[in-house]
């Protein structure tokens, strides 16, 4: 058990730390901050709606996760098959699950400090207005768990090749999957052509879904379980896919 | 202290291994030797346990590593082919990221580093990326990862390639100093790397083990093995060209014809036999004009090309 441990702790730290071994790191964050805020102030209209809330500021995060959390999370596999640490990495004491966990924790938490360091935002509601601050905490947590989500399958992809490129691309494609859904449109279209059991399947994976449900300020179990469960599936396949790796 | 039991790699349609069974003891210095292509390397990776074996198994220490796979990896250390690393990270912190994963805490964790680097002489690299070092020293990083945790097996796949010969020779004596208390294996292509370090040489071709022993008995192997050259002046080169062939213990003689003189090289019929006293009797006794006699010096690549044939370049010459 220490083990697992010890190898999970090692690659936590490592990944954590390479994100700010380059400037990368600080680039992304700042255009995360900047395209959050300019959605929110510009598109979204954030004055003119005339609410102190942040609902405008939220729902933009689906559509900005799909393209930055497969950026973050690309490098985690593909990188390691591409140089060969990946046999480094897999002739460790440790257990598969101690790698992936180790690595999606760190893509989560840098997600989580570009997603905390939007707080201004926050208190920029405060100042103007009287907001539901109840609300605002269940829609960061929505947040953050949904990133979880996004970056469970960016991990993946980032384990079926060792482009980076492709990596990403297949990330955002899934996650553009993911993502819609739930919609009007797609779901309209699938009634033609689906029976109803699966129509309404595909309705209950959306991201954009649970987080919605997750932004009215009530959180869920439904939603808690649906995002942990996606984030435990994708993260499983991510070891099947590397462990596949092993067997040549 | 590592055993390889009946190992199989397919790769597809490719048999890559195709049944290497070895047992290394502690004290032992395996080489494994073998053309591009014949299945060290990914012996190697069956051994620490990063391939999957399609058939076979490995034992590292009493651990299996099908059934025990953190007990047996805890137990070796490993160089990959080509020494791959984190390129972004310095020296320093890949050995600490080593020996996080391994358990190492607090003071332990910084003498083991510490003893690592000493040993394979990395401190002036220390906190440059990796990816900025010379070839060298990407491959020293490598090694001193592979002996941080001061493992019982030790396996690296070509330690010495591209060192300079210095170096080459500061990581034999480090191979050498650590023989005793460990079982280690290591592939290279240069052949006296295997006289220098080894106590047992490996030769695998199409994945198979073609020849296993000491150094000293692989040479024995060669067909120039206790072969005596012998250098006639042209008065003499006829006659001593129709004895030489008859001769009782010679089994086959190839002639080289110079300016003044031919060069005869005799085989052995049984490589055992010193050929050479006889030679020298009979010389004596003819009174040709001798200009040269000596006995051919073994070279390892000769035993090597003429074991391995899966690589074309097995050249079938008859050289002096
Ligand atoms: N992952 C793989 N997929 C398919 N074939 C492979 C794979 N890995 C190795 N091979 C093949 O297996 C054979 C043995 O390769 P290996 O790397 O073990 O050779 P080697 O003895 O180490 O050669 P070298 O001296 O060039 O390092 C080669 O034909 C190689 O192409
Ligand atoms: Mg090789």
């Amino acid at each position: 058990m220490s083990g697992h441990l010890n190898g999970l702790r090692a690659v936590f730290l490592r990944e954590f730390h390479g994100y700010f071994a380059t400037p990368l790191a600080y680039v992304f964050i700042v255009i995360f901050l900047f395209t959050t805020g300019a959605f929110a102030f510009y598109i979204g209209n954030f004055f003119d709606a005339g609410r102190a809330d942040l609902a405008v500021f939220f729902s933009f995060h689906p559509w900005l996760y799909l393209f930055f959390m497969p950026a973050i999370a690309m490098r985690l596999w593909a990188e390691e098959q591409k140089t060969g640490t990946l046999e480094i990495l897999m002739t460790l004491p440790m257990g598969l699950m101690s790698a992936v966990l180790g690595k999606f924790l760190a893509a989560w938490l840098f997600a989580a400090i570009a997603l905390g360091l939007t707080f201004p935002i926050w208190i920029t509601v405060n100042v103007l207005g009287d907001p539901d601050n109840g609300v605002i905490v269940a829609s960061y947590i929505g947040s953050f768990l949904m990133a979880g989500g996004y970056l469970a399958i960016g991990a993946c992809l980032s384990a079926a090749t060792s482009n980076q490129v492709i990596a990403f691309v297949t990330g955002v494609f899934v996650a553009f999957i993911f993502t819609v859904s739930g919609s009007a449109l797609v779901l309209e279209f699938a009634a033609v052509v689906l029976p109803q059991t699966m129509v309404t399947t595909i309705a209950g994976m959306s991201f954009t879904t649970h987080f919605q449900a997750i932004m009215s300020g009530v959180i869920d179990l439904r939603d808690l379980v649906f995002f942990i469960t996606l984030i435990a599936a994708w993260l499983g396949l991510n070891a099947i896919l590397v462990d596949l790796k092993r067997v040549g | 202290m590592i055993e390889l039991n009946g190992l199989v790699k397919r790769f597809g349609s490719l048999t890559a291994v195709d049944g290497i069974s070895l047992h290394v003891e502690k004290g032992e210095v395996l080489g494994f030797l073998g053309p591009n292509g014949a299945g060290k390397s990914t012996t190697m990776k069956m051994a620490t346990g990063y391939l999957t074996p399609s058939e076979g198994s490995v034992r590292v220490c009493g651990h299996d590593m099908a059934s025990a796979p953190l007990e047996a990896r805890a137990a070796i250390g490993y160089l990959p082919e080509g020494a791959p690393a984190y390129g972004e990270m310095t020296p320093h912190q890949f050995l600490i990221f080593n020996a996080r994963a391994r358990g190492f805490r607090g003071d332990q964790r910084k003498s083991a580093v510490a003893t690592a680097v000493s040993r394979t002489q990395l401190t002036k690299v220390l906190d440059q990326p990796i990816q900025t070092l010379s070839k060298g020293f990407q491959r020293r990083v490598g090694l001193a990862a592979a002996i941080l945790h001061n493992p019982p097996v030790l396996i690296m796949d070509e330690p010495t390639d591209g060192l300079d010969p210095n170096q080459k020779f500061a990581v034999r004596r480090l191979i050498a100093s650590m023989a005793k208390e460990k079982a280690i294996i290591i592939s290279t292509h240069i052949l006296e790397e295997v006289d220098a370090v080894c106590t047992r040489a490996v030769i695998i071709d199409n994945g198979k083990v073609v020849a296993d022993g000491t150094p000293a008995q692989l040479m024995a192997r060669s067909r120039y093995h206790n072969a005596v050259i012998v250098e006639i002046g042209n008065a003499h080169a006829e006659d001593a060209a129709s004895v030489l062939r008859t001769l009782a213990g010679v089994d086959r003689v190839s002639e080289a014809r110079e300016a003044a003189s031919r060069r005869f090289t005799l085989f052995p019929t049984d490589a055992s036999e010193l050929l050479i006293e006889n030679i020298s009797t009979l010389v004596r006794e003819k009174q040709w004009d001798v200009r040269g006699l000596y006995a051919e010096e073994v070279r390892m690549d000769e035993v090597f090309r003429t074991l391995t044939t899966s690589d074309a370049t097995a050249a079938e010459g008859d050289q002096a």
